[in-house]
């Protein structure tokens, strides 16, 4: 995949790179190092003194009830917003690609919310839900159902499961369309031809050819949980109630505010960046592979 | 398909409709409210048709502000992302395209470096390093600039990667037809280069735009004056006012104007917005 072709300048090629280096440099490698570094360090409120603490930090974080506690809302949120998200728009896409003649006008119809800022589909989301004014929170008092998203902790997690959801069918339904429109319709036929009926082709044949799909977009729906939800869950409830929508990228923002404890927000850091880092060598490693046909 | 079952068609087209009512029923709502009163919205029995306010809460959301609080107007708000959302798409498409010339048309030492270290940045998104940006930023006295708001979030790979992966489906007779007319490496870039990448180009620019419009926690952590904020970390502000009843139907006409102009982008630019989806995954 290399050219073979190529111009020889010596000094050029180090000049076009020099604006994308310099900015990476600036505002990627330093802050990150700089991440790294603070979560040795123990700062006064002031930020005037620090001195080198060692694995304090990281001690204390995982002594800290209210660390694990962010984890498994992490991990509650995004399995949840992941398998609704995915499952919805997979039933959409297989619908929509049975009618290619309607799939393209659905298409414009499905994909916009792509488009919405997260924390404007918070804000959405909770004018449809607030306790008070909501329009759809009215026929569950009706139900004298006690709905309360701002001081109920499973309620809160509802609303923004559902808000992230929302949000992310849209991206999940583009690809899985341009997936199921992938798939040979004579295998399909074949199939029919054998007598095999919708349901047993969807699941013997398109849901295993569709797989490398879905695994991408696993990969790319447990990221957007976790980092491009901040912005519905600071919308919803800021973290509330009682902390029961704190994840652990809310968690960072949270605990490092007006300077705050920052070595416990940088070592929170770390701890995530470990974790992106892993699931993207994870999508490198299994995506690139899997994707076949 | 395969077979053809009436009933079939008719579940689809079901499920189909549930779906787009699922999708726009959120923004049918806002819309909705922006067009009420105050005391219609916060009544809690808004009905579900357009009131008669419209007017008045767009005027008084883009032009005046909010009744009681001192708050700046959406219209500034509106200028501000148009500003950061535009910075940022251009800039990325800038830097990016020059970086990917040089790895892909030139050889020097230290190529494979350089691609790897844009490339690493591909993996850490700027929540995670988001405090000791901030300090970088206050550091090179940025905040509450265009500049600061712009720059940290154009330090990515996803640009670099797109355009290497486009320039490597060039034709190599293409480089050596021009060295043969005697082009150098700026004509090429000029004068072949270029305008074959305008569709990639676009289709950068249409994704970097949503994203860059749509950014929150960065310009909310690194705007202190509200003449600085963008739209979306704007509307947060109405909602959770600490001393008197958030104005919702201002909100909600926020919220809406707030979606305009990406969805507009990614309505009326379909075919760009989902090249740009999908090749910037690849």
């Amino acid at each position: 995949m290399e050219k073979s072709v190529v111009f020889n300048n010596r000094l050029l090629p180090y000049l076009l790179l020099v604006p994308q280096l310099i900015i990476t440099f600036v505002f990627f490698y330093w802050p990150a190092s700089q991440a790294v570094r603070q979560s040795f360090l123990r700062e006064d409120a002031f930020g005037l003194n620090s001195e080198f603490v060692g694995l304090e930090n990281y001690q204390s974080l995982f002594a800290d009830p209210g660390y694990y506690k962010s984890m498994l809302t992490t991990l509650v949120f995004s399995s949840l917003v992941a398998a609704l998200s995915l499952s919805i728009a997979l039933l959409f896409a297989t619908q929509a690609d049975k009618n290619l003649k309607a799939a393209g006008a659905y298409k414009t119809l499905m994909i916009w919310p792509y488009a919405v800022a997260p924390a404007v589909a918070g804000v959405l989301w909770i004018f449809m839900f607030h306790p008070t004014l909501g329009t759809l929170a009215r026929p569950l008092r009706w139900m004298n159902f006690d709905w309360n998203p701002l001081l109920n902790g499973t309620h809160a997690m509802i609303l923004v499961v559902m808000a992230a959801v929302w949000k992310q069918i849209s991206y999940n339904f583009l690809f899985f369309l341009a997936g199921l429109q992938s798939i040979p319709k004579s295998v399909l036929e074949a199939g029919a031809i054998d007598g095999a009926g919708p349901m047993r082709r969807f699941w013997t044949i398109t849901f295993p050819l569709l797989s490398p799909t879905t695994f991408f977009l696993l990969v790319v729906n447990v990221v957007y949980v976790f980092f491009d939800t901040f912005g519905i869950i600071d919308a919803v409830t800021g973290g509330g109630p009682a902390g029961a929508t704190t994840t652990m990228v809310y968690k960072v923002f949270a605990d490092g505010r007006l300077g705050g404890d920052l070595g416990g927000s940088a070592a929170q850091s770390v701890v995530l960046m470990v974790i992106v880092i892993a699931l993207t060598a994870v999508q490198f490693k299994y995506v690139e592979r899997k994707v076949q046909y | 398909m395969v077979e053809h079952r009436p009933w079939n068609d008719i579940i689809a087209y079901a499920i189909l409709t549930l779906g787009v009512f699922i999708v726009a029923f959120p923004v049918y709502l806002a819309l909705i409210a922006s067009t009420h009163d105050a005391a219609t919205v916060v009544g809690g029995n808004m009905p579900l048709t357009p009131g008669g306010h419209a007017l008045d809460n767009y005027y008084r959301a883009v032009f005046v502000g909010g009744s009681r609080a001192i708050r700046e107007p959406v219209g500034q708000m509106l200028l501000n992302s148009f500003i950061s959302a535009t910075g940022i798409a251009l800039g990325k498409i800038f830097i990016s395209i020059l970086s990917a010339y040089a790895v892909v048309y030139f050889r020097f030492p230290f190529r494979k470096t350089a691609f790897w270290i844009i490339f690493v940045t591909l993996m850490l998104p700027v929540e995670v390093r988001i405090y000791p940006t901030y300090k970088v930023i206050a550091d090179l006295h940025m905040l509450d600039t265009y500049a600061g708001l712009i720059m940290p979030l154009i330090a990515s790979a996803t640009g670099t990667l797109l355009f290497r992966q486009f320039f490597m489906t060039i034709p190599e007779e293409l480089l050596e037809a021009s060295r043969i007319d005697g082009a150098g490496p700026f004509r090429f870039f000029w004068d072949t280069l270029l305008p074959l990448s305008v569709t990639t180009i676009a289709a950068l620019f249409v994704i970097q735009f949503i994203y860059g419009w749509n950014q929150y926690l960065w310009p909310l952590l690194i705007t202190t004056q509200d003449s600085m904020q963008t739209i979306v970390t704007g509307i947060k502000k109405m909602l959770y006012t600490t001393d008197e009843l958030a104005e919702w139907q201002l909100a909600m006409a926020t919220a809406i104007l707030a979606m305009l102009p990406p969805v507009a982008v990614v309505v009326f630019m379909q075919r760009l917005f989902v090249r740009g989806l999908v090749e910037t995954e690849k």
